[in-house]
């Protein structure tokens, strides 16, 4: 590979990014690691630490291409979760007890077989508290998600799929790239309502051009289907009887041993034979995709490579993600804070220290220059916002 | 290399009274040729296009009789998928043809599927981004990129995987003049030093006839096609390009396809119409509708327009030209109000239009935009009618009017999607000409449109004018913005950089200049048209 680089291009070329760039799989093992440490602790200090090293780390990192923005709408998306969490303590009570009385909602009585349900009625710091947490957790998961979406393009990661899964793939992410179409269709449908004179806000704006932007989004995904057809998609490869079968025996027979071994290890009574198990059925399900792999004549246009960059990037997240666990066990009380009775939180400084590990990538991985902003570049995203 | 034996076809569904959608195609097309699908809209040109790469009937349904072969294959047992080797398929649109985001990836993605050695990719991929001069693009996103380089990274796309045959469906009908050349004279190489056969459709004949080796003509739908070397089928066709129009006019014979072989005839005819001009257009002196004074448009971190000085008065038609992504569409959205000015101000019919409110904004100006579809929202055309006059607070009616003097002999009941691109875009201007604004605005009309929609359009616009709307139309088309305009205003990069008469500025260029009056400089004739009053003019002085 390093032979064919473009040795013509000078070194401030984009064409030097693509093989610079880190594998996607390490970004998403970073990104899971810290979310992991995230999910051990509901130690506010903890929660923000981990939030912030994600929004430097993509700060530093991430390019300009449109997934790179994914960042803020899952941050925004977390606040929304935290707020819904909130309201839903504060309505619907909690079983935390408390006495820090903030204020009594008037209560609704409820029929006897609602018993359980509370509608209103006394609400405690300690409940508010106890629920902003929670939900800073929920939302601490959904920004590492957002880092790694932001970092890592996710049709990149099919790339690192084996071949017999490859297409599921595609048509997964063909989906996924929906989503940002859908939204320019309906800015500029709602553009196209104030041509008519009518208003071009509002919830009943929305509505209206929901049919066409559904109408639009079908023809759209039949035209790409019909295109993706003629290139070639789904071509198989001939491949004699017995492999065809032998793939389906190990794929299903592997899967089986999987679910086998899970259940055997989460299981008090299977531990003797959980683990073998469940190693034999990884195998089988390995050798069966490899199998299937033989069926697509699928090859690979320059895979990401797992260098010494990615090593440390998916090294960190995994020593952030290995390090809380260990505190979790260790000092739980520093990590998992009672919210009764109520008390300012403590940062634990040996935990708060193997989370800023997780900043390493923004030291180690490459950082891909902007590109400027052409004209052209003006034009679609003018078009786009039409 | 494609074989068409007795083939026709028929969409399911279809009325079995009505003619089949293809019918009698009986040619072949040879290795190494580049050959042009001409014909009216909506008489399965994309059809035709569709048989050769067997998306017709395996994607579409259908009836499909006759034989297809394609290198040998027939389309009949090979689903298109099979033949992704040989036929190479550009659609109309190319953004739903992309199934990656990056430049780099979308190259390559085709010889994935057919299971190329990673080391030839690599090859393939850089061999053809310095082909389509993409070298610079290619860790751009796809969405980040022009309409010009999207087609080409579209035909760089099929073009690594070596097909045999390219399948193009109007290539260069969403780009600018500059653009399309550039596709063309790819396309041109490929034919030339690859041996590619190349099938195109294509509405404007202008910019593509001159490289045909063989046209495929479909005069009706259903009706046996008229096959031939470009010249001869050019002859009797009812679409042709103005060069054309030009040589049947003075009737030369053979008849040129290009300006260069035209303006070679033409030197008798430049004689005869020695000592006349085209009349002059008298410059309206209407009341003045619309006024920009150093406006600038921000679109994120774009400039979409900077300082930008526009005025237009009743009764005159202004086009704006200029490459894709220079800022045209921005100045007319600017003008409804859908961008508020960054900089400078704007008044349309004496309001602001960003801080009125739409349904009086409706009054004073509207726009078809660029795709007319965005303007439908009903089933029917009746029921589009009806919501027309209920958002103008015209009297229930009079939409329907105008749909019937603009497009004759629609029923009320036809689905707005099933209209043809013409027929929408018609629509559309009726639904805008409802709530009767002296200003009218659109925004690449002419896209899908074949001469004879084109012609009717351009005779709408011009009684409109005559009855003192103010017309902008932003447009690609050349032709157009010299039949119909009295001003053409040249934007590059969100700036005006000519403003003037349209004969003045469009004479002034090469890039701009219909082909008449590249036939016939330095006299300055505009349109076919125009010599062809001249001329009887002439003989009636005789």
């Amino acid at each position: 590979m390093t032979a064919a680089a473009p040795s013509a291009a000078p070194a401030a070329l984009p064409a030097v990014r693509r093989a610079r760039a880190l594998h996607a799989g390490a970004w998403w093992v970073w990104a899971l690691g810290l979310a992991t440490a995230a999910s051990r602790t509901t130690n506010v200090l903890l929660l923000g630490l981990v939030a912030a090293v994600t929004a430097y780390v993509v700060a530093t990192t991430r390019g300009d291409a449109p997934w790179a923005r994914s960042y803020g709408t899952f941050l925004r998306l977390g606040l929304i979760v935290v707020a819904i969490r909130v309201v839903f303590a504060v309505a619907l009570g909690s079983p935390i007890p408390g006495t820090h009385t903030l204020f009594t909602l008037p209560q609704v009585p409820l029929p006897g077989w609602a018993q359980g349900v509370r509608l209103g009625g006394r609400v405690t710091a300690e409940a508010v508290v106890f629920a902003l947490r929670d939900g800073l957790k929920l939302a601490t998961l959904l920004v590492c998600l957002g880092a790694a979406n932001s970092l890592a393009n996710p049709a990149r990661l099919l790339k690192s799929l084996p071949g017999a899964l490859y297409e599921a793939g595609v048509a997964v992410v063909v989906a996924m790239t929906f989503a940002p179409h859908l939204v320019a269709d309906v800015a500029r449908l709602r553009a196209a309502r104030r041509l008519r004179g009518r208003d071009d806000r509002g919830v009943r704006a929305l509505l209206q051009v929901g049919l066409p932007v559904l109408e639009g989004a079908l023809e759209r995904s039949v035209a790409l289907a019909a295109a993706m057809d003629a290139r070639g998609y789904g071509r198989t490869a001939d491949v004699p009887p017995a492999v065809r079968r032998a793939t389906a025996v190990l794929t299903v027979g592997g899967l089986l041993g999987v679910c086998a071994g899970t259940y055997g290890l989460l299981a008090a009574s299977g531990a003797g034979y959980g683990l073998p198990v469940l190693l034999l059925g990884l195998a089988a399900a390995t050798a069966g995709l490899r199998l299937g792999g033989r069926r697509s004549p699928r090859t690979r246009y320059r895979p990401d490579a797992w260098g010494a960059r990615a090593w440390l990037v998916a090294g960190s997240g995994a020593a952030v993600a290995a390090a809380t666990i260990a505190a979790a066990s260790y000092a739980p009380a520093a990590l998992d804070p009672p919210a009764v009775p109520l008390a300012a939180p403590v940062l634990p400084l040996w935990p708060a220290a193997c989370v800023l590990l997780g900043l390493l990538p923004a030291f180690a991985a490459p950082k891909p220059p902007r590109a400027a902003k052409s004209p052209a570049y003006a034009a679609t995203s003018k078009r786009a916002a039409q | 290399m494609i074989r068409f034996e007795r083939v026709s076809f028929r969409y399911d569904g279809a009325d079995p009274d009505a003619p089949p959608a293809l019918g009698g195609l009986d040619f072949t097309v040879p290795e190494g040729e580049l050959c042009l699908v001409v014909g009216p809209s909506g008489v399965g040109k994309s059809t035709l296009l569709g048989a050769v790469s067997g998306l017709v009937p395996h994607f579409t349904g259908g009836h499909l009789t006759g034989r297809v072969t394609v290198a040998g294959r027939d389309t009949r047992t090979h689903r298109p998928r099979e033949l992704a080797d040989v036929v190479g398929t550009v659609g109309q649109d190319p953004l739903s043809h992309f199934v990656t985001d990056t430049v780099e990836d979308e190259l390559a993605y085709g010889m994935e599927s057919l299971g190329v050695p990673p080391e030839t990719m690599r090859r393939r991929v850089e061999e053809t981004l310095d082909l389509l001069g993409l070298a610079d693009l290619r860790d751009r996103p796809i969405a980040a990129l022009s309409g010009g380089q999207q087609q080409r990274v579209a035909i760089g796309s099929v073009l690594t995987v070596h097909p045999r045959v390219l399948v193009l469906d109007e290539p260069t009908s969403a780009l600018d003049p500059g653009a399309a050349e550039e596709v063309l004279a790819v396309l041109q190489r490929l034919v030339h030093d690859l041996g590619t056969t190349v099938l195109l459709a294509e509405h404007r004949l202008e910019r593509v006839v001159q490289y045909a080796d063989q046209v495929v003509l479909l005069p009706a739908p259903g009706a046996p096609p008229v096959v031939g070397p470009p010249a001869e089928v050019m002859a009797v066709s009812p679409v042709h390009p103005p060069v054309v129009a030009l040589g049947r006019l003075a009737g030369w014979s053979p008849l040129p396809l290009s300006v260069r072989d035209a303006r070679r005839a033409a030197a008798p005819l430049r004689e005869r119409l020695a000592g006349r001009t085209p009349p002059t257009v008298v410059g309206a002196a209407g009341e003045l509708l619309v006024e920009a004074r150093r406006l600038a448009v921000r679109r994120g971190r774009v400039e979409a327009l900077r300082g930008v000085d526009l005025t237009v008065r009743a009764g005159e038609t202004v086009a704006l030209m200029g490459r894709n992504g220079a800022g045209k569409s921005t100045l007319l959205s600017a003008l409804v109000g859908l961008h508020a000015p960054a900089a400078g101000s704007v008044r349309v019919g004496g309001a602001v239009p960003h801080r009125t409110r739409p349904a009086q904004l409706l009054r004073r100006v509207g726009l078809v935009p660029q795709e007319p579809r965005d303007l439908l929202y009903a089933d029917t055309v009746a029921a589009e009618c009806a919501a027309a006059d209920r958002d103008a607070a015209a009297p229930p009616g009079s939409c329907r009017a105008l749909v019937a003097e603009l497009l004759p002999g629609v029923p009320d009941g036809v689905h707005p999607r099933d209209l043809s691109e013409g027929q929408r875009l018609s629509l559309a201007l009726a639904i805008v000409l409802t709530a009767g604004p002296p200003v009218l605005l659109l925004d690449e009309p002419t896209r899908g449109l074949d001469y004879a929609a084109k012609s009717r359009l351009v005779a709408h616009l011009r009684g409109l004018a005559a009855a003192g709307h103010a017309i902008v139309l932003a447009t690609h088309d050349v032709e157009l913005a010299a039949d119909l305009a009295d001003r053409v205003v040249i934007l590059a990069d969100g700036e005006v950089v000519a403003d003037g008469r349209a004969a003045d500025v469009v004479l002034s260029s090469p890039a701009f200049a219909p082909q008449t009056a590249k036939i016939l400089a330095p006299a300055p004739w505009l349109t076919v048209t125009q010599v062809g009053d001249a001329l009887a003019a002439l003989e009636a002085a005789q």
